[in-house]
């Protein structure tokens, strides 16, 4: 079983962004893997622990991406393919996809994964549009995988505490919910091991791709508030005073 | 303006943000121009298609299939592309549901287009169609624009346009159209087989009056008796955002939000929630929210009634006491 996992690094979560145009700035912040991807990538380390065969870690993005690259490679990944691109945050999803499913096609795999949706654009729609480049079958928001005799059952979530199982042949695309499983750490070992794993470097020039955007950023901007929020100050115990106060004497509700 | 907009049934029954997504596109053909028509797909369906025929639009497309019977995303994308091929529309519009997140980029794609997902709202400015989403978990809003020709495909999120705007047909009854599309077994790749639910809830969040939530502020899985603490002094439920319950520190049944529980009590106390829009979709109907957050960015504020910017390991035992006190 050969699984390309693509994983994205985002900003840190607790990081303070400070809006530049239609990105952030970049300068002052750190990065992480993108959590759903991480789900993605614990849930390929799974199957191939299973199953055998191998985990290519793929992501597009600057040089800092290669650090998650490495992560993936220091939890089990065997080996990385890093499409370095500066420009990253200006492709559409579809020029992400497209770029993205231009060096998984130079692989021979089973199965491509990605988390449901990055927690920087938020689009969520890499999976299903590489499933549409690469045509290859797909399902999302999957939170069990079970590979038999060459197909695989799945079980999707749906919405309001629905679930439905669905069968999908094999090569696919899945794009899988955060939750399925339990994240493992990197040990020593592991980032030891990944200092000899090799990560690929491509570009979107060398792969060929030449991208038409579909849509256009203008611009980020912090949103405005559709409530007027009153905020309470003090010390904890005059907020809590306070808060009590207004709840039972101003809202009414407890 | 040609708009369509693809309506969402749900085992027999209208998916409500399909209603959501006619008002806006009602509001965009009022500010651009134009004809509103709503695309229905199934098999046996006549009798939602008249339903829908009594809105406001200008005719139902009424696609009918055996391989349409369940919802696949490669028997939807199949049978769209035609319908779309054929009624040639400026603009196709989709609530933003579980559902469309599995066809629709796909759909936009086999025709070359690209899809803006999830938006909350459009401006017309000086005559461009600009789209309104959230960013960065909802840190920020971004003002999208399509680039290149049509036809544009884009979502709007639930609760973006209230559903009971949707007018009725003024002349009582739109036409309702149906259209043959060619679809084929070997087109549709995936098998959906049965739907369920988990074994039943001990809980129910829906009729609880007062909610106290947790997020991921609460840190560590032994920090979230402070939180039951104070839901315990003021007699409410004990909630969480995904993450918390992604962890196992609260079982799933206790989740809020677009996979999880929608609910709207008299109070809801969200504790080191950050306000993603995953989260807020399940909570924004609650009467009184209070927020509880260190970040005072936290988009969680921007939905709050009241906010507290502080700590929320000082606030849950000075609430909890404070609340006692009165008892």
């Amino acid at each position: 079983m050969n699984i390309i996992v693509c994983v994205k690094q985002v900003p840190a979560k607790d990081a303070p962004l400070s809006i530049a145009g239609n990105w952030i700035r970049e300068s002052d912040i750190g990065f992480e893997m993108n959590e759903p991807d991480s789900y993605a990538l614990e849930e390929a380390l799974r199957l191939k622990e299973k199953h055998g065969g191998e985990v290519i870690a793929l992501s597009l993005g600057p040089e800092r991406v290669k650090q998650t690259i490495k992560e993936a490679l220091a939890k089990g990944a065997d080996r990385g393919i890093h499409i370095a691109d500066g420009n990253f945050a200006e492709l559409d999803p579809l020029g992400a996809a497209k770029v993205l499913a231009a060096a998984i096609g130079k692989e021979k795999c089973d199965m491509v994964l990605t988390g449901l949706q990055s927690d920087d654009h938020g689009f969520g729609q890499t999976g299903v549009l590489l499933a549409a480049l690469l045509n290859l079958p797909h399902a999302t928001i999957i939170m069990q995988i079970e590979v038999q005799d060459g197909k695989m059952k799945l079980k999707r979530e749906l919405e309001a505490g629905w679930f439905q199982f669905v069968e999908c042949p094999l090569p696919a695309v899945l794009s899988i919910q955060s939750g399925i499983n339990r994240v493992r750490y990197a040990t020593l070992k592991g980032i030891m091991a990944a200092k000899k794993k090799e990560i690929a470097t491509m570009t979107r020039e060398s792969l060929g791709v030449s991208i038409e955007p579909t849509q256009k950023i203008e611009k980020i901007y912090v949103p405005q508030k559709t409530k007027k929020t009153e905020f309470l100050t003090g010390t904890p115990k005059e907020v809590a005073a306070k808060l009590v106060e207004k709840l039972k004497f101003e809202a009414r509700v407890i | 303006m040609k708009i369509l907009v693809v309506t969402e049934r749900r085992q027999g029954k209208w998916n409500n943000t399909s209603f959501e997504t006619l008002v806006a596109a009602q509001q965009v053909a009022g500010a651009k121009g134009g004809t509103v028509s709503a695309v229905l797909l199934g098999n046996g369906v006549n009798a939602l298609a008249d339903e829908l025929a009594t809105k406001n639009v200008a005719e139902v497309l009424l696609v009918q299939h055996g391989l349409l019977e369940s919802y696949t995303p490669d028997g939807y994308c199949v049978a769209l592309k035609q319908v779309i091929e054929n009624a040639k529309p400026d603009l196709v519009l989709f609530p933003h549901t579980y559902q469309v997140r599995d066809f629709a980029p796909k759909l936009a794609a086999m025709l070359g287009k690209g899809m803006i997902g999830d938006c909350v709202g459009f401006r017309d400015e000086g005559g461009k169609l600009v789209f309104v989403r959230q960013m960065f978990q909802g840190k920020t809003a971004a003002d999208v624009t399509f680039a290149g020709a049509g036809p544009w495909f884009a979502s709007f999120q639930s609760g973006a346009f209230r559903a009971d705007l949707l007018a009725a047909h003024p002349g009582g009854k739109a036409p309702v159209n149906a259209i043959n599309v060619q679809l084929n077994a070997n087109d549709i790749r995936t098998t959906p087989l049965e739907l369920f639910k988990e074994a039943k809830s001990s809980v129910d969040l829906t009729q609880a009056p007062l909610i106290v939530a947790i997020g991921r502020g609460i840190k560590a899985p032994e920090n979230i008796a402070q939180a039951e603490s104070l839901a315990k002094a003021i007699g409410a439920e004990i909630a969480a955002s995904r993450p918390i319950c992604d962890e196992g520190w609260l079982p799933m049944e206790r989740q809020i939000g677009s996979s999880g529980q929608t609910v709207a009590p008299k109070l809801y106390l969200a504790l080191g929630i950050s306000g993603a829009i995953q989260h807020v979709v399940g909570m924004k109907g609650a009467r009184t929210i209070v927020a509880v957050n260190k970040d005072q960015n936290a988009p969680i504020f921007e939905i709050a009634d009241y906010g507290v910017v502080g700590d929320i390991f000082e606030i849950m035992p000075a609430l909890t006491e404070e609340l006692q006190k009165g008892k």
